[in-house]
């Protein structure tokens, strides 16, 4: 156990599981670091953010696979590589891509279990980064998870620590349906403890950062670690909150949501996603529909406006839900008053 | 300065803490206190765990809020007679802050001890290995689903005049999550490795409940390397055991179903926290952790009772002093009863199955008092 970041803990997950598994292959742009090109350079960099480091030194190029840039080709051969009995990893890079390659996703990769009556198996896994604060402009800042999660048929984790992109990442590679996987880019090089083992964590069973009495927040990714500073600040001001990280959007926890806001009687959702049909939208009619009458206060969404991402970074920080945000609508649900009908 | 003036500062439960959160105040600003009451709940990641009066005074001053994290040694609290005015209180916490962010700065380089992970012949253990001295060393052996955490109140105050090693037994913690066939004389055989493998020729083993029975199982097949043993609610004397704490600490998967399981531990439901159970969680987690706990239990409990009685061991062992918690709802103090009169038993009052984390002062005490003879 030590000190891993993001980034090292998402690379050993990829790793160990090749080492365990020889079916499980890794393909993308630039994943073995060009492969040597013209610099004559092997394993360079290991993908744009360095998160494939050294596989391709320790696997080789069969297993280790550049493509082109074309992601609609190297998406559906991995698609049709988890069909036919390996179990690939591709990396999307920037998850906006996914407007190049989304047939083979959406109407391939999702559908071919459904589809093949149950006779097919799929375990693909797709890594990609996304979300703003990194000042990458609208073509290189979205969170793309709920265009995923509204898919029947993919399975969609938002890790929110290196622990958890871990465990997460070795259950995706694990598992037989394919997975989204994605990576808040500006998490990379976030630290915490990590086992050096091989562990997993399940999808579908949210995790409470926190335990509190009046207020739940539900958070995704990086806005699970500014939950927690509001949440912070707020028990000081004698303000107590549970914190939800879903972990999985699909398999989604509905229990332990319902059950928090049953305990707490107010809830305040925390999305960084375009806010039409997005996952604070989807909790909130969850909510509405089952936990009515637990509810002392309207839901709260803290989530950007329905415009791209801004490029100039004033904007971009106006854009994006932060701590004084996630403060500020739990001050608001908490000092709600239910006026009496005239 | 007024001399009856005592500080209340953040204490350092085991090793690895650093820092702690004052839970709950559980006396009230202007309450008499006698030493030994409790003044505070402190949680810690580990575990919480309440704080006794060092002295008998009035507490007159909460410094630290509830809910508030501060550093070990900080202070949280001013105990007094209740002459003293609340100038000299008010002078007393200003001299105190400034003294002691002025030494935190000078300590900030100690850090404390990790564990390492070793090769016992063949097989990766974890192993945290502290402190000095000329009598023969103490090796602590926890207990199903356990790990060298469960010492965290102990081991520092073991290590004071001697070398004490805790380690964590195969499929557990950060060892290797091999377990063989899971069998008392299996994981004994493992201590005498570690044993060859640290140039120990011979040990006090204090061990905690299966833990108790691996220990036992060591005096009867290797009792040249045992000096003696300190046993702490031992399985291996009697048939009982708590299953729906075996099954349901093997199953549990999610912190609401493992907190109800993790509260049979302990006499004071309320030591069990969500970080506790978290770290459980992750432990189970790992690769092979859950096939390893299934494997022990089938080995040592199947059918819902204790396989091995060690009994007849006791005929013939070094000295040995027994601890037991009254209220043990794992394995019952009774297991204690009628054991050979060469061996000191001691049973605690008000303390469930962990004596060692929720009697923590009374267990070194007397272990210590023990090894000392």
């Amino acid at each position: 156990m030590s000190k891993k970041s993001f980034r090292q803990a998402i690379n050993e997950a990829m790793r160990l599981e090749m080492r365990r598994d020889p079916r499980v292959i890794i393909m993308g742009e630039d994943v073995a670091g060009g492969q040597g090109g013209s610099s004559g350079v092997v394993d360079a960099w290991g993908g744009v953010l360095g998160v494939t480091k050294g596989l391709y030194t320790e696997f080789g190029p069969e297993r280790v696979l550049d493509t082109p840039i074309t992601e609609a080709s190297y998406i559906g051969a991995a698609a049709g590589a988890a069909a036919t009995g390996l179990r690939p990893v591709a990396e999307l890079m920037f998850v906006d891509f996914v407007g190049c390659c989304l047939d083979q996703i959406m109407n391939q990769a999702a559908k071919f279990r459904y589809m093949f009556g149950g006779k097919a198996r799929t375990p693909l896994v797709i890594r990609a980064m996304f979300g703003a604060g990194f000042n990458a402009a609208a073509q290189h800042s979205q969170a793309l998870y709920p265009l995923f999660t509204h898919i029947p048929g993919l399975k969609v984790v938002i890790p929110s620590s290196p622990y958890e992109a871990k465990g997460l990442l070795i259950e995706a590679i694990r598992d037989d349906d394919p997975v989204i996987f994605l990576e808040h880019k500006v998490m990379y090089d976030d630290e915490e403890e990590v086992p050096d083992e091989a562990y997993t964590i399940p999808f579908g069973e949210a995790n409470l950062t926190r335990e509190g009495d009046d207020v739940t927040i539900v958070a995704f990714g990086r806005m699970v670690k500014l939950a927690n500073e509001a949440a912070d600040k707020l028990e000081r001001q004698g303000i107590s909150c549970t914190v939800i990280d879903p972990r999985t959007t699909s398999p989604l926890d509905r229990d332990t949501i319902l059950d928090c806001v049953a305990d707490t009687g107010r809830l305040v959702i925390v999305d960084e996603s375009s806010p039409r049909c997005n996952m604070a939208a989807d909790i909130s009619a969850l909510v509405a529909e089952e936990a009515f009458d637990a509810l002392k206060a309207p839901i709260r969404r803290v989530i950007p406006p329905h415009t791209p991402v801004p490029f100039a970074s004033v904007l971009e920080s106006l854009y994006l839900p932060d701590a004084a945000k996630i403060e500020a609508a739990v001050k608001a649900v908490m000092n709600h008053k239910v006026t009496e009908a005239a | 300065m007024n001399a009856s003036i005592i500080p209340i500062t953040m204490p350092k439960f085991g090793l690895a803490m650093t820092e702690g959160k004052l839970a709950g105040w559980m006396v009230r600003p202007g309450a008499t206190v006698r030493a030994g009451d409790d003044l505070a709940d402190i949680e810690t990641s580990k575990i919480t765990n309440a704080y006794e009066s060092p002295a008998a005074g009035v507490l007159r001053r909460q410094v630290a809020q509830e809910g508030e994290m501060l550093a070990v040694g900080a202070l949280i609290g001013v105990l007094a007679d209740a002459d003293t005015s609340d100038a000299d209180i008010d002078a007393f916490i200003t001299q105190f802050n400034a003294e002691f962010s002025a030494g935190a700065a000078e300590d900030a380089s100690d850090t404390p001890p990790e564990p390492s992970v070793i090769d016992v012949k063949g097989r990766s253990l974890r192993v945290l290995d502290i402190g000095h001295g000329d009598g023969d060393p103490v090796v602590l052996i926890h207990g199903f689903g356990g790990d060298i955490g469960n010492w965290l109140f102990n081991h520092a105050a073991l290590a004071s005049d001697r070398r004490v090693i805790a380690f964590d037994l195969p499929g557990h913690g950060g060892s290797g999550k091999d377990v063989g066939p899971g069998s008392l004389e299996f994981f004994s055989s493992v201590v005498v490795d570690l044993l060859d493998t640290l140039g120990i020729g011979r040990a006090h083993l204090v061990a905690h409940s299966l833990g108790g029975a691996v220990a036992l199982t060591t005096a009867k097949t290797a009792p040249s390397r045992v000096a003696s043993l300190a046993l702490l609610a031992p399985a291996g004397l009697g048939p009982d055991i708590n299953m729906a704490f075996i099954d349901g600490f093997i199953t549990a998967d999610r912190q609401k179903t493992l907190i109800p399981v993790l509260s049979y531990l302990v006499h004071d439901k309320g030591l069990i926290g969500r970080k506790m159970a978290d770290d459980v969680l992750r432990y189970k987690r790992l690769d092979g952790a859950v096939d390893a706990l299934r494997q022990i239990a089938a080995a040592n409990f199947a059918d819902g009772r204790q396989t091995d009685n060690l009994r007849p061991v006791l005929e013939h062992v070094p000295p040995t002093l027994v601890i037991w918690g009254k209220d043990d709802e794992i394995l019952p103090s009774s297991h204690a009863a009628d054991l050979p009169d060469a061996i000191t038993v001691e049973i605690l009052p008000d303390t469930g199955h962990m004596p060692q984390m929720e009697r923590s002062d009374a267990v070194n005490g007397k272990v210590r008092a023990f090894l000392a003879h």
